[in-house]
C-alpha cells in the first residue's frame, strides 16, 4: 500500500523547495523534491484533452485522433474520433481497471492480465502505460545522477527506482527541464535492465499556469517502426466534467 | 551346390535353426521400425502440411523471419493478384491464401458482461468459395462434431473441446478478441455455426476457424494475407519439385528488394521440418546399424557354435582335398541361404504387423495433449516398396559377417595334423 504525505506537508515542501532551488544552484536538490514538482506541474482536478497519435509503423504511418476526460489520478473517459474504422470506441478508467467499448460489436469488454501490455491503437503505448495513475513520486525513489542538456534546456538527470508492488517499469531515467520541472527525455526499464521505452518531448507550451509537453514521441524499443508522436492539440484544465460519464453506462 | 547346401541345412536343423530364427526376428523389427518412423513422418508431414507449412507457402520476407509468431502486421498485400500469378505460373498447386491470427475468444452473458474467456488460435481459410480447396485440405465435412459449416458471412467454427469448454452450442455468439494488422484492439461478434474435431492436439485445444473474409474484415487485412499455401494437386509432397517450385518463384521476385515482397519456401524448409527429418534419418540408419551389428554378434556366436560341432566334419571335408577358400565359401553361403529364407519369413511377418499398425494405428493422443507440432492423435505405420527390401539389409548383411567371422578357424586347420586329430 501506497502512503500518501499529507497535502500541507506537500504543500510547505513544494514552495520551500521552489525558492530553495532559485536561490541555490549550485547545490543538487533533493531528486524526490524534483519529481514531486513534475508531479504537481502535469496534476490538475481535472482537463479535457484532444490529441493526436501519428503511429509511425513499418508500413506507414497513421493518425488517430480522440478526446479524453481526466480527472485526478484515477477516472478517466477517452473516446476515438478518428480514423473511421476506431471512431467511436471509448475506453474507461476507473481506479486500476480498464473498459473498451468498440460500436461494431456493442460490447464492453475489460482490459486486464496480459492484455494490459499489448498495444494501444497499435501505437507505442500500451494499455499498462496508460493505467498509471499514480505520482511518480508515490511509485518511485528518485536521486540526482547528473546534469545534461537537452536540446539547449538544462535539465536534472533523475534516476527512479520502484518503491516495489506490480510496477510496470522497474526503474527509469529522467531529465527534467530545471527550470518548467517538464520531463523532456525519459527512458524505461524491465526489471532486467532491458531498455523498453523512451519518450522525447518536441514541444513544450505554456497552458495557464501549467508547462505541458505538447509534441511527445513515445517508442516502444521492442517494437520496429519510427515511434508514435503524441500530440496535444487542444488541453483545458480544471474543466467541469460530469459525473456520470466516468460510469461503464456511457460507454455504450 | 546350392542343392547340397540346403539339404545339408534341412537334415541338420541345429545349425539353420537359431540363426534362422535370429535374422526371422531381426528383419521382422526392421521392417515394422522402418514402416513405423515411415508412417509418422508421413503423418507429421501431411497434416503439418495440411494445417500450416503447406508443400510450399508464399509470405513476405519479413514475415517469414518472424512466421512463428504469425506477424499479420508483415502480412502479404495484393494477395488476390499474387495468387492468380501462382495459379498461372505453377499450375501443378493448388493456391490456398489464408491468416493465422490468436485472441481471445470472449463469451458475454445475458447483460453483454465477459461471462467466460479463453484463449484461441485462429485460422481463416476461404471456406465460401465454391473453387476453394480447403475444405478438402482441412477435411472440414467429415470434422464437423456438431452444427454445420459457415455459408453466412460471420460464422465460425470452434474446435468441439474448447466450445464445450466454453459452454457454447451451434447458433450461440462468440466475440474474438484480437488486434488489427495495424495493431489496434478488435472486438468481433461471430455466431458458431458448428463444432469441429480435427484429431490433431494442437487445433483440438482452442482452434477458430473462419472465412477469410470476415477475417480480413475483422483485422483490417483487405485484400491481404498472412502465408499462401500450395499443395500438388495431384500428388503428395515431392521434395525436389516443391523446392524447384520455390527457387524459380524467389528468382522471379528477386530484384523486389522490399522486406515486404514475396518469397516461396518449400515444406522441408519451415519450422525446422529438414532438421527433424534428417534427424529421424539418422534414427533410423543407427537403429539398422544396430540390428545389423547385434545379429551379427548373435549369428557369430551361432557359428562358432557350430564350428565346435561340425569340427570333424570339416576335418574329413579338408583331408578328402577340399581347400580352405571353398570350405569357407561354402559356409558363408550356408549363411546366406539362412539369412535369405529368414529375410524372407521376417519379412513377411513385418509387413503382416506393419499392415496392422497402418490399417489400425496408435493413439497418441494423450501423450500430445500438449504437443506444440501438429501431428495426428493417431499415429499409423506406412508399408511402401522400401518396407519389402529394407529387411534384407540386416538378413544378409548379418548373417555373412557372423559367418564370415566365425568361419575364420577354417583357416587354422593345418592339413598335415589332420591325421593326428582323427588318431585322437
Amino acid at each position: 500500500m501506497i502512503r500518501h504525505a499529507p497535502l500541507p506537508f506537500l504543500l510547505a515542501a513544494v514552495v520551500g523547495l521552489a525558492g530553495a532551488v532559485g536561490a541555490a544552484t549550485a547545490q543538487p536538490p533533493d531528486g524526490a523534491a524534483v519529481l514531486r514538482r513534475v508531479d504537481e506541474n502535469m496534476g490538475a482536478d481535472s482537463k479535457v484533452t484532444t490529441s493526436e497519435m501519428i503511429i509511425r509503423g513499418r508500413r506507414g504511418s497513421r493518425t488517430v485522433s480522440s478526446r479524453s476526460w481526466i480527472q485526478g489520478r484515477s477516472r478517466s473517459f477517452t473516446e476515438y474520433l478518428d480514423p473511421p474504422r476506431e471512431k467511436g470506441t471509448k475506453m474507461l478508467k476507473l481506479d486500476d481497471q480498464l473498459w473498451t467499448y468498440t460500436p461494431a460489436s456493442d460490447r464492453t469488454i475489460l482490459i486486464s492480465g496480459h492484455m494490459l501490455r499489448q498495444s494501444v491503437m497499435g501505437s507505442d503505448l500500451s494499455y499498462e502505460d496508460m493505467m498509471e495513475d499514480q505520482r511518480l513520486v508515490a511509485l518511485y525513489d528518485a536521486v540526482i545522477a547528473g546534469e545534461e542538456r537537452v536540446g539547449d534546456r538544462p535539465c536534472w538527470v533523475l534516476a527512479l527506482s520502484s518503491r516495489g508492488g506490480e510496477i510496470a517499469y522497474h526503474t527509469r531515467k529522467i531529465w527534467v527541464d530545471k527550470a518548467r520541472d517538464v520531463v523532456l527525455r525519459e527512458e524505461r526499464f524491465a526489471k532486467s535492465g532491458k531498455l523498453l521505452k523512451t519518450t522525447e518531448v518536441l514541444d513544450v507550451q505554456r497552458m495557464k499556469e501549467r508547462w505541458v509537453p505538447t509534441r511527445v514521441i513515445f517508442k516502444d524499443v521492442l517494437k520496429n517502426g519510427e515511434g508514435t508522436e503524441f500530440v496535444v492539440k487542444a488541453m483545458e484544465f480544471n474543466a467541469e466534467i460530469p459525473d456520470h460519464l466516468f460510469t461503464k453506462a456511457s460507454l455504450r | 551346390m546350392i542343392r547340397f547346401l540346403l539339404k545339408g541345412l534341412l537334415r541338420d536343423r541345429s545349425r539353420s535353426l537359431l540363426p534362422f530364427f535370429t535374422v526371422v526376428l531381426g528383419s521382422a523389427l526392421t521392417v515394422i521400425g522402418f514402416s513405423w518412423i515411415n508412417g509418422a513422418m508421413s503423418s507429421m508431414i501431411e497434416s503439418g502440411a495440411r494445417f500450416s507449412t503447406g508443400h510450399v507457402k508464399v509470405m513476405s520476407r519479413a514475415y517469414a523471419k518472424e512466421a512463428d509468431q504469425a506477424p499479420n502486421d508483415l502480412a502479404l498485400a495484393g494477395a488476390g493478384g499474387l495468387v492468380d500469378e501462382l495459379a498461372r505460373d505453377y499450375p501443378a498447386f493448388d493456391w490456398a491464401p489464408r491468416i493465422v491470427f490468436g485472441g481471445l475468444i470472449d463469451i458475454p452473458d445475458e447483460r453483454g458482461e465477459t461471462r467466460v474467456q479463453g484463449p484461441v488460435a485462429g485460422l481463416a481459410v476461404d471456406l465460401r468459395s465454391p473453387s476453394s480447396p480447403e475444405r478438402g485440405l482441412l477435411n472440414l465435412d467429415k470434422a464437423v462434431v456438431r452444427g454445420r459449416l459457415p455459408e453466412q458471412p460471420g460464422e465460425v467454427l470452434l474446435s468441439d473441446g474448447f466450445a464445450t469448454r466454453l459452454g457454447l452450442d451451434p447458433g450461440a455468439t462468440a466475440t474474438l478478441i484480437s488486434a488489427t494488422m495495424h495493431g489496434s484492439l478488435v472486438v468481433q461478434n461471430f455466431v458458431v455455426a458448428g463444432t469441429v474435431r480435427f484429431g490433431v492436439a494442437v487445433m483440438d485445444r482452442g482452434a477458430m476457424i473462419a472465412d477469410i473474409a470476415d477475417i480480413r474484415g475483422a483485422l483490417d487485412m483487405d485484400d491481404s494475407a498472412g502465408e499462401i499455401l500450395g499443395f500438388f494437386r495431384d500428388s503428395p509432397y515431392i521434395r525436389d519439385e516443391a523446392e524447384r517450385a520455390a527457387a524459380a518463384f524467389n528468382l522471379t521476385h528477386g530484384g523486389d528488394a522490399g522486406e515486404f515482397a514475396p518469397q516461396m519456401v518449400s515444406l522441408h524448409e519451415q519450422s525446422g521440418l529438414a532438421q527433424m527429418l534428417d534427424w529421424a534419418t539418422q534414427v533410423y540408419s543407427l537403429m539398422l546399424v544396430c540390428f545389423i551389428l547385434v545379429m551379427s554378434i548373435v549369428l557369430w556366436n551361432a557359428g562358432l557354435m557350430s564350428s565346435l560341432r561340425r569340427y570333424g566334419e570339416f576335418g574329413i571335408r579338408l583331408a578328402l582335398g577340399e581347400d580352405h577358400g571353398r570350405l569357407y565359401r561354402s559356409l558363408i553361403a550356408e549363411g546366406v541361404i539362412v539369412g535369405f529364407l529368414g529375410s524372407v519369413v521376417g519379412t513377411a511377418l513385418g509387413l503382416g504387423v506393419s499392415y496392422y499398425l497402418q490399417y489400425k494405428g496408435f493413439n497418441l493422443g494423450s501423450m500430445l495433449k500438449n504437443a506444440s507440432i501438429i501431428v495426428t492423435d493417431v499415429l499409423r505405420a506406412r508399408v511402401t516398396a522400401e518396407s519389402y527390401v529394407i529387411g534384407f539389409v540386416p538378413g544378409l548383411a548379418a548373417t555373412f559377417l557372423g559367418k564370415a567371422v566365425s568361419g575364420i578357424g577354417i583357416y587354422k586347420r593345418q592339413t598335415s595334423r589332420l591325421a593326428k586329430e582323427f588318431e585322437a
